[in-house]
């Protein structure tokens, strides 16, 4: 089994930078809402604070409703339609209140935002507006620093070796697969290793993870092998799903190699502190 | 039944047949391997993007536009064969679809048939229906020949016998043709052919497919590689096409880029090298060519999906393979992993339809809904929405009235009340911020186990602090009132 890619086509299913985005950003606004996201509330909060420090310095006033909870995804992907349609309501609801942008640190959350939400409330004429409006106001964390706050960072990091991890959301649904290249190519330190199949998926998937393990199981072996194999020293990626996969699986596997959110890396490299550190 | 011809024995569910196919590792080799080459070969046939979405966008339009006239393609279809001198024959289902066959070979006194590849014969098992009423049917297509010899289905819909490599091969003609051993792929190209060969004169039937059936002109496009194709639907006296419903479209320009969306995103060809436009049988003054040519037109749950608006985009397929070419879990397990006719992404959409969902209960859930299939779709079948739309109808109150045949196959009272659970913790931010607090305060209660989550990850600690805390102090200093 260790011999799975050995000789598979290098690199098929890379990224190739062939798509711009196609989405017309706003100014810089004076303030936005974080919505932090379930995964990473319980599981990466000092991404959320990390994210939260990364816009502050450029200028941004960030807000972070108490109220907000999970954006519904876990039940629209698992078929409850109901159950997520009622908590997007409650998400929509808050969000709703200040109508301020939206930055979300993971590209699946933010793609439920931006294309499940309509999905759901396609039956109800008069939400369905606000859900849209939701939807035109919401950007992942990478697409808000580097389109809208137009971020320069500047590295004051050691030299190092990284791999990214692009989520499938972030490729597929909000089309921010490029963004955190682009963030991580202003690191003069950072020389970012490209991994063997970069752009297939991890193995996530939500609840697949656990209601097919063996295949999940199969792909997120593969993704942190050749992780691994790549030869650097750690993986970074924006979404927290992906995130909590690949460190779970690397760590059962008993590995040393670990991933960590993007807004950490780039808070650690670009303020010289400690990322997460508690304010 | 007694002369069925025996097919691999199956573990009878997706996630047995997935972990056996997983510890195969030749298999995975085999599949990893051929998949990433057809994935490079696909990109390299569209090098530029703009182009190719200029063209899956027009091949959407005319599908969708076909189908929004389905009934009234379908008759002029047949109006037109029909004119052309092409006997038009119509199947609810693959029972009536092969006792229309078998009634047309029985009218030559036929016993031999050839077939080209054909995925709704396969859906039919119309071998097998033969083969119990005394018919030979010999697949004429290379890789249809080789998992016919070692009495397998296929594992793919364009490449039936990708499961396997050269050596596998070798070794089958070897012990079942006598042949001497050799991983040359021409080599056994050759062996192949001479027996084929003869076949295509013996035969008394030629069976095919079709790709496009165009009604404008009553004619039947297939594409192939191997001019087995030809052979089957020419040197034999009698040719029977058999089809489903969904692949009439109105015009002839209309396959142009029907055609070049297929060749390209199946394997990565500018085109095919034979591409048949069958209009009729030998005319007087022509020197070849079948004498009878007849159209078997299935439904086969086709109409199913085509009442359901949303479903009713399945149906746009093309039949290229792409999406289980791009598919990470197709590319683990393989095809034979997902027990039906049709496997991988397009599998999961369209077997419920013909099958019933009770069938394929575990098939919707078979996806980490990564969305490499819809990316890829020459048509825009948008599979990851449709897949989500499944998982709604696989767990609803079978009670209930469904919209898909088998419906409500996962529904669980149990799991129903878990996520109305997981809704109450999600919209009352009190009971979020408890739940929070509990989680955090007693983190190192977390249990070791969690489920099927821990027979592949460590066990998730929650951290000291959740984000809401962590960010409600830092504002509270930053001056930040939280909204």
């Amino acid at each position: 089994m260790s011999q799975l890619f050995y000789d598979a086509a290098p690199n098929a299913t890379r990224v190739s930078p062939e798509r711009e985005p196609d989405r017309q950003y706003p100014e810089k606004p004076e303030a936005v809402t974080l919505f932090g996201t379930c995964v990473v509330d319980l599981f990466f909060p000092e991404a959320g604070l990390d994210a939260i420090r990364l816009l502050e310095r450029e200028g941004v006033r960030v807000y972070f409703p108490q109220e907000q909870s999970c954006c519904g995804q876990p039940a629209w992907t698992s078929g409850y339609r109901d159950e997520a349609k009622a908590v997007a309501r409650a998400q929509l609801d808050i969000l709703d209140r200040s109508g301020l942008p939206v930055v979300v640190p993971s590209g699946s959350c933010a793609g439920m935002f931006r294309h499940h939400y309509p999905a759901l409330f396609a039956d109800e004429p008069d939400t369905l507006k606000r859900v849209e409006a939701l939807a035109e106001r919401t950007f992942e964390l990478t697409e808000f620093l580097l389109k809208v706050c137009r971020v320069q960072l500047a590295d004051r990091g050691a030299p190092s070796k990284i791999a990214l991890h692009t989520s499938c959301s972030a490729r597929r649904e909000m089309n921010t697969h490029l963004h955190a290249r682009e963030l991580l190519q202003q690191l003069e330190g950072v020389e970012r290793i490209d991994h063997d199949h970069e752009s297939e998926c991890c193995g996530f998937g939500g609840t697949f993870s656990v209601r097919m393990p063996e295949v999940s199981g199969a792909m997120v072996k593969d993704k942190t092998r050749s992780l691994i194999d790549s030869g650097a020293v750690e993986m970074v990626t924006a979404d927290g799903g992906c995130l909590m996969n690949i460190n779970g699986s690397l760590e059962k596997q008993k590995k040393s190699f670990r991933g960590r959110h993007l807004a950490s890396f780039l808070w650690e490299r670009t303020n010289g502190a400690n990322a997460g550190e508690v304010a | 039944m007694s002369q069925r011809i025996p097919v691999t024995e199956l573990t009878p569910d997706f996630r047995g047949r997935a972990e056996e196919a997983l510890a195969d590792g030749q298999l995975r080799n085999n599949f990893r391997v051929a998949m990433d080459s057809l994935m490079t070969k696909r990109a390299n046939a569209f090098p530029d993007a703009d182009e190719r979405e200029g063209l899956r966008e027009l091949g959407n339009r005319i599908k969708a536009g076909a189908l929004s006239r389905l009934p009234d393609l379908l008759e002029q279809l047949e109006q037109k064969l029909t004119e052309n001198g092409v006997k038009v024959h119509w199947a609810e289902t693959v029972e009536e679809a092969n006792s229309l066959v078998h009634g047309i070979i029985e009218a030559r006194k036929g016993s031999q048939v050839v077939k080209g590849k054909s995925m709704v014969s396969e859906e039919m098992e119309m071998n097998d229906y033969l083969a119990e009423r005394g018919v030979e049917c010999l697949e004429s297509d290379m890789g249809e020949y080789i998992v016919q010899l070692d009495n397998e289905k296929p594992s793919h819909i364009i490449m039936p016998a990708i499961h396997k490599n050269a050596r596998q091969v070798s070794k089958l003609f070897h012990d079942k043709l006598g042949e001497p051993e050799t991983e040359d792929v021409n080599q056994l190209i050759q062996i192949g052919r001479r027996t084929l060969r003869r076949k295509f004169m013996e035969a008394d039937v030629g069976v095919s497919g079709v790709n496009f059936a165009i009604a404008e002109t009553g004619t039947l496009l297939l594409v192939e590689n191997e001019g087995n194709g030809r052979m089957s639907t020419t040197a034999p006296p009698v040719h029977i096409a058999v089809t489903g419903i969904e692949k009439v479209v109105p015009n002839l320009r209309d396959v142009v880029p029907l055609v070049s969306l297929l060749t390209r995103s199946a394997l990565g060809q500018p085109i095919t090298t034979y591409v048949n436009l069958i209009s009729g049988p030998r005319k007087p003054d022509e020197l070849d060519g079948p004498e009878e040519v007849h159209l078997v037109l299935l439904d086969n749950g086709r109409t199913g999906a085509f009442a359901d608006a949303q479903m009713r985009q399945t149906l746009n397929c093309i039949r290229c393979g792409a999406c289980m070419n791009h598919c990470p879990v197709y590319t683990r397990v393989g095809g034979h992993t997902y027990g039906e006719v049709y496997p991988g992404p397009i599998g999961k959409i369209i077997t419920p339809h013909m099958a019933g969902l009770d069938k394929v209960p575990d098939h919707p859930s078979a996806s980490s809904l990564c969305g490499a299939c819809g990316e890829v779709c020459p048509v825009k079948i948008p599979i990851p929405e449709l897949l989500q739309r499944l998982r709604q109808e696989n767990v609803k109150n079978p009670e209930q009235p469904q919209q898909v045949k088998g419906g409500g196959a996962k529904y669980s009272r149990t799991e129903r009340w878990i996520w109305r659970g997981w809704q109450m913790l999600n919209t009352r931010p009190a009971l979020y911020r408890s739940f929070l607090w509990a989680a955090t305060r007693f983190r190192v209660l977390a249990p070791k186990k969690a489920g099927s989550w821990t027979e592949n990850h460590s066990a998730p600690v929650p951290a000291r602090r959740s984000l809401h805390d962590l960010a409600a102090r830092h504002l509270d200093q930053n001056g930040g009132r939280p909204s």
